[in-house]
């Protein structure tokens, strides 16, 4: 068969478009920066998970070590269990704590690991038992005007 | 009397209406059935593919380039009133590949390529072009329309992925070259917030959507075009019409599907 300068031009442009999906993936995309295919889960309850969603970050001294993969409200404790998938790269003590955090004043909201010292580290399917909340802006108001209250009267 | 004239006026509009994408319908499915020849003689495809596909690229990209400096400006503008200029990297990118990538190219694929797909069979038909291929027993639809087709479908989707990409590199270049946001953090948000399969390929399944939509209106109004100069002009006309309408309804259904609020 032979070549013609359409065909150059018309590989030009598949190639031209191939190369902007790629690089869309690669360099706006989180394609090339986080993979989760070697994962393990583990959950976690809380009191109140205040802004928490789905896919949100969990970090451990500020690196990113895993994503928040599922949230929903245990009917027997009425707490919700959030459910966390983590890095097999990186291994955590059974003793560790989970706290949710905010990034910023209003940034958005993800679980910051503080390292225990267990021998024993997590396993898929272990469940994180030292736990924080998120801190509620409206109880943090509540308890200080209650406080003042409280002053005001002595 | 008059009223009930006007009033069945309205009904013969409808049924007629209703008829004619009866037929469009049956033209995609005829088409999808013919496509066979598009493929075993490909290079009647790859022909279609430079006349709709490279012959876009310049529109495509300098519109991709503008729109994107023009969302780094506006962006910045917006954001800096929060403190939050350094996430225009994903302000761009997001509103790039969910939605102005696919439809804004989408739009110009319909009125640069369409409009010349519905101009050029609507001559052929009016000049008995169609006619004389089906009285040598070659089947038209096989012929001229399904090539045209799978060049769309396939065209579609990589110039809207340039769209996005020159696009970003527009709103790269007014944010960080010119205004001076940090680089770090506009390339780091950006690829912390927009996900693969979420927002990217998404991007592209409707922009796939918006590629089959646009050529099979273009394609079966040329066919269905009166064969005369009117009936040509009004066809090509109908086709940027009816194009740019359903590219953007059909988008408002696939965001609504594809980003339920989370």
């Amino acid at each position: 068969m032979e070549r013609t300068t359409l065909d150059l031009w018309v590989g030009i442009f598949v190639v031209g478009g191939i190369a902007a999906l790629v690089m869309l993936a690669m360099k706006v995309g989180n394609l090339g920066t986080y993979n989760v295919s070697d994962a393990y889960q583990v959950h976690a309850y809380f009191s109140n998970i205040g802004g928490l969603k789905p896919k949100a970050s969990i970090k451990s001294s500020g690196v990113l070590v895993g994503r928040v993969t599922d949230i929903s409200l245990d009917m027997e404790r009425y707490e919700a269990r959030v459910t966390m998938s983590l890095d097999k790269r990186y291994q955590f003590p059974k003793d560790t704590a989970a706290k949710i955090l905010t990034s910023g004043l209003l940034g958005e909201q993800y679980i910051g690991f503080d390292v225990g010292g267990d021998e024993a580290m997590l396993k898929d399917g272990d469940e994180v038992k030292m736990t924080q909340s998120a801190v509620v802006l409206e109880d943090l108001i509540g308890k200080f005007i209650y406080s003042k209250a409280e002053g005001s009267t002595n | 009397m008059s009223v009930k004239r006007s009033i069945q006026n309205i009904g013969h509009r409808v049924v007629s209406a209703v008829w004619r994408i009866g037929v469009a319908t049956r033209f995609f499915l005829l088409t999808l059935a013919y496509s066979g020849t598009s493929f075993r003689r490909f290079h009647l495809t790859i022909k279609e593919l430079f006349s709709t596909g490279v012959m876009s690229l310049i529109i495509i990209i300098v519109a991709g380039l503008f729109v994107g400096m023009v969302l780094g400006l506006q962006g910045y503008e917006t954001l800096k009133r929060y403190g939050s200029e350094s996430a225009l990297g994903v302000m761009v990118a997001l509103g790039l590949v969910r939605e102005l990538g696919p439809v804004v190219a989408a739009l110009l694929f319909a009125s640069r390529a369409g409009s010349a797909m519905t101009a050029e069979i609507g001559l052929m038909k009016a000049t008995e072009q169609i006619t004389a291929m089906e009285m040598m027993a070659v089947n038209p639809i096989a012929r001229i329309v399904a090539p045209r087709f799978w060049a769309g479908v396939i065209s579609m989707p990589l110039l809207a992925a340039m769209f996005s990409a020159v696009g970003v590199f527009g709103g790269y270049f007014v944010g960080v070259v010119q205004i001076g946001v940090d680089e770090g953090s506009f390339w780091s948000q950006m690829q912390a917030a927009v996900d693969f399969r979420e927002d990217i390929l998404n991007g592209v399944i409707k922009s796939f959507v918006f590629g089959t939509v646009v050529t099979v209106i273009a394609l079966f109004e040329g066919y269905d075009a009166p064969p005369t100069a009117e009936g040509v002009s009004g066809a090509t006309t109908r086709t940027v019409v009816t194009s740019s309408l359903a590219i953007l309804m059909l988008d408002f259904i696939l965001t609504a599907i594809m980003f339920r609020g989370n």
